[in-house]
């Protein structure tokens, strides 16, 4: 008994270290709610879930670099500038709707596939310092693109003057580009009320958990009782909190509509990566990831499978980078990309995840976390010190806080455990 | 057999000048001439060049104790902006003008400077292997946390103050408080209508020789004999750890000093989000001058900061000119700038974990 | 048990004109335990490179002979030709991943798939994991080597023990292995899990496997193998049936006599005073463990350490220095010394040449006046000129002393000027001796002084030591591998085994006595006994 309660403490210690950035957040989230009086719930859920839709799959492209061992890959910026090169381009020729969004992914994957592979070729040749080349790649690429989209379109490519997206005098693209029928061409599809939503999520989940514990007798689920309890009454809240609200048609039901193809499609990438990690070519991922030396003497050829990493990552980047576009409607031609790869590897740390570990679950917490901290920041900062602007100050730092701390830890504790130390039990065994 | 010497000499004088140093110069020479041919005024050109050379070159030699540490150059460069900015509106807080202001200025900056660059090298010696990225991401962090600290921050100066509400201004204009090119004046003459900004050179030059000086002391040789090899050096009995501390104090100071010098000659201080990404130009800027992420000197920041900046002042108005109405000069800088940080990083050896 | 499996026919490797294999003719059976013994540089693992198709083999020009499999001459181009051919190598690192679980470990690269329908159109590298299918097969392969462990355990936290285990299992689950090679299987596993593993090997050879088995413990080859091959200095010496022969014959055998170099008498005379006394001794080197060692060092004397690779030697003049972790007592002329403080060891009088030359021993971007005098003027304070408070570098007081040492250990270069890495391997020695000697030491330790350089420079460096030992009476602690080196200059000679000091011989022992002692051989404990005491 003596013996087992300083383990269950140091238990206790550690999934409070490890966990401490998303605990923070939440924290913050929770006292935002507190002194920030008249945000109702229902105004917050509307913008959470609209950012979540934007954001979730540009988070979701950074899992696979971070298995296959090249961390935080801040060079899905890259990914996300092609998505823009693919919508300048079906936005030049006008072609609007559900039609031209669908070209738009099918230009993107091409350029994006040819930079990533680039990109991929230079951390090979980086190894190591792969996440300051990421971040700098970025701003290099960003000069390439705006030497692409004020030099090279009207001075090289004649365009006409007079064309909308055109700047008056004929060179260059303009600062912003409207979206005509692009915006919410996927939105558009498909749409229902929030609770509805809620409440068909509940059922699934409720149902799959009770599949996989009474039909599958999965095994994790019968050891993991406290889990499989918490998870089943969490759906089982959900339900009824959606039937009570959709009774009672209460201010729950003002919440937007949740757009059924991005949803989709956001889970359909979550799907993916967890299949394509079961596949010989996400084992591959896992090995070279884990480690590069043993890859290789086991005839892995690594630099091919670090390269299909980011390649992936920037394909999917680029995809994402289409959802947010047509969601926000405009294209903020020289400022969309600058910050996503800021925020996406944030987002993805805020959910727990690591430079060498990350899940598809991790990503998901972490865009909603992230996205909340985001939303009541300038909240605080007007409740506390009066000025909305001293939160967004606050949010920038809790951005780059969250990764320069993130990071550290992570060196830090690498360092730690990779130093030569002779403790006197270890002695002692050493002489036997 | 003669060609192959050939080869071999040429060889030895591309490792020492470096292909990179080479391309710009020649770049750089190119653009010049077309300058010259555009028939833009060359003396305004080069007078811009010689302002831009002397307000640049501290922050660009900070790079020099932190690349011989051994802890890659100082992308951190903020953390000691910082420190340099803090000390101008606590001068211009305090009531202080003109030199008085300057000399405030300096000496609260190296105060400051010293304890925050004691905790950054103690920072970094925690992340051996990642201080770039690192680095970095300090600098970030610093930058956004100053703000808080500039929009909070209780100052009654109306120079600095917004019209309305509390805080601190985005810019601060220097001349208000007589400290806009004052040392850029101090014995600055004009020769073939040239202007030469004797003080500001005199200054960058005086810190460049002090720097050399240091590299020649006990104290400097162990710093970069610890940053050439680490095994080697505490295989000697150094203490490296405590000269990386050291060597970075002295980097954030130069920071600090750096952009006190280049403020005046600026003729303003900026706040808030302008420092944020101060250290990407002065890195290019001793990479281009031949320097690699383990070995720099005072003659690559020479080097360096003559052609980066010579670059920048003299291809603005010759793109202006040739393309009108493009912004080509920002995004040739960006090129540059970042594409030869790449470059270094590709030749950093790399861990194959 | 006769039938042919593996004929290694005159085989002869050169490096660049060295000469490392020398003809060398080998033939396995099926089921047979060959071992294969030799010192460090016998040429035992240039051997295995060839049968693994190494590239470090063919990009220095191939090799000369043939391999037969089955009667068959076949051409090992690469190391996936060797496995392809059934030849598999049980590493002496372990190459798992600590993060998979142990089918992971054993199916890396080689997992079992499934076809969906994306692998259809995209190709098979996206075919799903077949993890039922990989659990049975590793579960078949821990079976045969009678272990229990679940094969759905992580890797991680196992004991070293397992692993072995788990490193062999990976070998025979692939399909066809018909050679098994272990590289020192033993070096790191404990009494009891070394039984495990001898009998685990015998039973994979009862199943028609061709065993090769290298090892530098003469018990477990006297116990385990079927024959034994001895190889010194690239030379096939002798097969033997294991049955016909005994620890003593190896140990004569693998070391024999080398090209003696002369041995001329000394002529000063070593002191019965203690300078350096070290008492249960622990030094944390990874590879090279000191494990509870003591050692006494006459003032005056050249001692010499020596002993097989991964048992320690190294470690001893390492730990002394401060450069890796220490533990213990350690008395230098009357006073402890405190360790783990390179400073301290320094500025005490001790002055070291790392067997490490190019990582630890020289700043090779630097010259060799930067080289030569750092350690003393960081140290001792020297070659500095004071301003105030501030200690500038004395160029020409540097200049002139780094002039003597180029001249006094003719160092052959162009200027005090040029780099250190630019010079031959001989050249910078002489130039980490200087710095050594630029210390004024009282007792220098030098590690492994000849690796690495031509014999002509190895002469020169050792006759320098010896010079430096007779005509200023400077005590040296010199540590190498190389048995015949150390027995040319040193008074006495320390064998370590497993981190600690076997025994100690003069220089004229016999070479039994060497070999048996290097391989910590149990039958030569009373000797053990007689010298220690």
């Amino acid at each position: 008994m003596t013996k087992k309660n300083p383990l269950l403490k140091s238990q206790y210690k550690n999934l409070l270290t490890d966990n401490m950035v998303p605990i923070i957040f939440i924290l913050f989230t929770l006292i935002g709610f507190l002194v920030a009086k008249g945000v109702p719930f229902s105004f917050f859920l509307s913008d959470l879930s609209s950012r979540f839709y934007r954001n979730a799959f540009l988070v979701l492209s950074l899992v696979i670099p971070v298995i296959a061992g090249l961390g935080l890959n801040f060079g899905i910026v890259v990914g996300a500038m092609s998505g823009q090169i693919a919508i300048a381009i079906v936005r030049y020729f006008f072609i609007e709707g559900i039609g031209g969004m669908a070209l738009c992914f099918a230009i993107a994957t091409p350029i994006a596939t040819f930079f990533g592979y680039l990109t991929g070729k230079l951390f090979n040749k980086t190894r190591g310092q792969e996440m300051i080349a990421s971040l700098i790649v970025g701003f290099f690429a960003n000069g390439i693109y705006q030497f692409l989209f004020l030099f090279v379109v009207g001075v090289i490519i004649k365009v006409p003057a007079d064309h909308p997206m055109i700047k008056t005098d004929g060179v260059g693209i303009r600062m912003s580009v409207d979206m005509g029928t692009l915006k919410y061409s996927l939105e558009n599809i498909l749409e229902i009320p929030f609770m509805w939503a809620m409440l068909i999520i509940a059922v699934i989940s409720a149902g799959f958990l009770l599949y996989k514990r009474y039909v599958k007798k999965d095994a994790s689920t019968i050891e993991n009782k406290l889990g499989f309890y918490a998870k089943l009454t969490g759906s089982l809240a959900l339900l009824v909190i959606s039937i009570i609200s959709i009774a009672t048609n209460n201010s729950l039901m003002t919440v937007k509509k949740v757009p059924v193809v991005t949803v989709l499609l956001i889970a359909l990438l979550g799907l993916f990566n967890n299949l394509l990690l079961k596949t010989k070519l996400g084992q591959d991922f896992r090995s070279v990831g884990q480690s590069q030396h043993i890859a290789r003497s086991n005839g892995i050829d690594v630099d091919r499978t670090r390269i299909i990493a980011v390649i992936i990552s920037t394909v999917l980047a680029a995809w994402g980078q289409l959802i947010y576009i047509q969601n926000m409607g405009t294209l903020n031609t020289y400022g969309a990309h600058n910050v996503i790869g800021m925020f996406s590897v944030a987002s993805l740390l805020v959910g727990g995840a690591s430079v060498s570990k990350a899940t598809v679950g991790q990503a998901i917490v972490g865009t909603l976390l992230f996205n909340s901290m985001f939303i009541m920041s300038p909240e605080i900062g007007k409740a506390v010190f009066g000025q909305a602007i001293l939160g967004e100050y606050f949010r920038t730092f809790m951005v780059y806080g969250v990764i320069g701390l993130a990071l550290g830890m992570y060196v830090w504790n690498a360092n730690r455990k990779s130093r030569i130390t002779l403790d006197p039990d270890e002695a002692e065994k050493l002489v036997g | 057999m003669a060609e192959l010497t050939n080869g071999k000499i040429r060889n030895s004088i591309l490792k020492s000048i470096g292909l990179p140093t080479i391309i710009i110069a020649v770049f750089y020479a190119v653009v010049l001439v077309s300058a010259f041919m555009l028939g833009l005024p060359m003396t305004e050109l080069i007078s811009d060049t010689l302002r831009r050379f002397g307000m640049n070159g501290l922050l660009v030699l900070a790079m020099v104790p932190s690349i011989k540490s051994g802890t890659g150059p100082n992308f951190a460069l903020p953390v000691g902006i910082s420190c340099g900015l803090l000390a101008i509106v606590c001068g211009i807080e305090f009531g202080f003008e003109g030199f008085g202001l300057i000399l405030f200025a300096s000496v609260f900056a190296t105060i400051v400077a010293t304890i925050v660059g004691y905790l950054y090298g103690k920072l970094l010696n925690a992340v051996k292997g990642a201080e770039m990225t690192i680095a970095t991401y300090t600098g970030f962090s610093i930058v956004s946390l100053m703000s808080l600290v500039w929009l909070m921050v209780p100052f009654q100066s109306k120079k600095m103050g917004w019209l309305i509400g509390s805080g601190l201004r985005e810019t601060i204009q220097l001349d208000s408080v007589g400290a806009d090119g004052i040392i850029n004046e101090f014995l600055a003459f004009n020769i073939f209508g040239v202007k030469v900004p004797t003080g500001l050179l005199l200054v960058f030059f005086a810190f460049c020789i002090l720097i050399w000086l240091f590299f020649r002391t006990k104290t400097g040789i162990a710093i970069f004999a610890g940053g050439q090899n680490p095994k080697f050096a505490e295989a000697s009995g150094i203490d490296i750890d405590k000269n990386r501390v050291i060597a970075n104090i002295i980097s954030t100071i130069l920071g600090a000093l750096g952009i006190i010098l280049y403020s005046q000659s600026y003729g303003y201080t900026q706040l808030y989000a302008a420092p944020l990404n101060m250290a990407f130009p002065a890195v290019a800027a001793i990479l281009i001058g031949g320097a690699t992420a383990s070995k720099a000197n005072v003659i690559n920041v020479l080097i360096g900061v003559f052609l980066f900046q010579g670059l920048f002042t003299t291809s603005l108005p010759v793109a202006n000119q040739l393309f009108a109405g493009t912004d080509l000069s920002e995004t040739l800088r960006m090129v540059i700038q970042n594409g030869i940080i790449l470059y270094a990083l590709t030749q950093v050896k790399g861990g194959d974990r | 048990m006769s039938e042919n499996l593996l004929k290694l026919k005159n085989i002869s490797k050169d490096y660049y004109g060295n000469q490392v294999l020398n003809n060398i003719n080998i033939d396995i059976n099926k089921g047979e335990i060959h071992a294969l013994v030799g010192e460090n540089g016998a040429g035992k693992s240039t051997l295995m490179n060839i049968l693994f198709g190494m590239p470090v083999i063919h990009s220095t020009g191939g090799y000369k002979g043939s391999i037969e499999i089955e009667g068959k001459e076949v051409n090992i181009a690469t190391p996936h030709d060797a496995m392809n051919l059934g030849i598999g190598m049980v590493h002496q690192e372990f190459m798992l991943i600590p993060g998979f679980t142990i089918t992971e470990n054993i199916k890396i690269n080689r997992e079992i798939t499934n076809p969906n329908i994306v692998s259809r159109i995209f190709g098979k590298s996206l075919e799903t994991l077949d993890f039922k299918k990989m659990n049975a097969d590793a579960r078949k392969a821990l079976d045969k080597l009678d272990m229990g462990i679940d094969e759905f355990t992580l890797v991680a936290g196992l004991p070293v023990g397992h692993m072995q285990f788990i490193e062999i299992a990976r070998e025979i689950d692939k399909t066809g292995m018909k050679i098994l090679v272990f590289d020192e299987p033993t070096a790191v596993l404990t009494e009891t899990e070394t039984q495990n593993l001898l009998k685990a090997i015998k039973k994979l050879a009862e199943s028609g496997i061709g065993i090769i088995f290298i090892s530098h413990r003469l018990d477990e080859v006297m116990q385990i193998s079927d024959r034994v091959t001895v190889l010194r200095d690239g030379e096939h010496v002798a097969t033997m049936n294991t049955k016909d022969t005994n620890t003593h014959e190896i140990a004569q055998l693998m070391i024999g006599r080398k090209i003696s170099l002369d041995r001329k008498e000394k002529t000063n005379h070593i002191s019965d005073e203690t300078i350096l006394r070290i008492r249960n001794f622990v030094v944390k080197m990874p590879g090279e463990e000191v494990k509870g060692l003591d050692l006494d060092v006459k003032k005056g004397e050249i001692i010499g350490i020596g002993g097989l690779a991964g048992q320690g030697k190294l470690g001893i003049a390492n730990g002394i220095m401060g450069i890796y972790p220490a533990k213990g007592e350690v008395v230098f002329e009357g006073k402890p010394l405190e360790l783990n403080n390179p400073k301290k060891s320094i500025a005490s009088g001790l002055a070291f040449v790392s067997e490490d030359r190019k990582g630890v021993g020289l700043l090779l971007d630097s010259s060799i006046e930067f080289n030569t005098v750092f350690t003393s003027m960081q140290i001792h304070n020297d070659f500095l000129i004071k301003i105030g408070p501030i200690k500038f570098k004395d160029s020409k007081k540097i200049r002139e002393h780094t002039k003597k040492m180029i001249k006094d250990l003719d160092i052959r270069c162009r200027s005090p000027l040029q780099n250190a890495g630019s010079l031959s391997g001989g050249n910078q020695q002489k130039v980490c001796l200087a710095r050594a000697l630029t210390q004024n030491p009282k007792l220098l330790l030098v590690s492994e002084p000849t690796r690495g350089i031509d014999v002509g420079a190895k002469k020169l460096v050792l006759d320098l030591l010896r010079k430096l030992n007779e005509e200023q009476g400077m005590t040296i602690v010199m540590t190498s591998s190389e048995l015949a080196e150390l027995r040319s200059i040193c008074d006495r000679i320390v064998i370590i085994c497993d981190g600690k000091v076997e025994g100690i011989l003069p220089p004229d022992a016999p070479d039994a006595d060497f070999g048996l002692m290097m391989s910590g051989s149990r039958a030569n404990s009373d000797l053990r006994g007689d010298l220690n005491g």
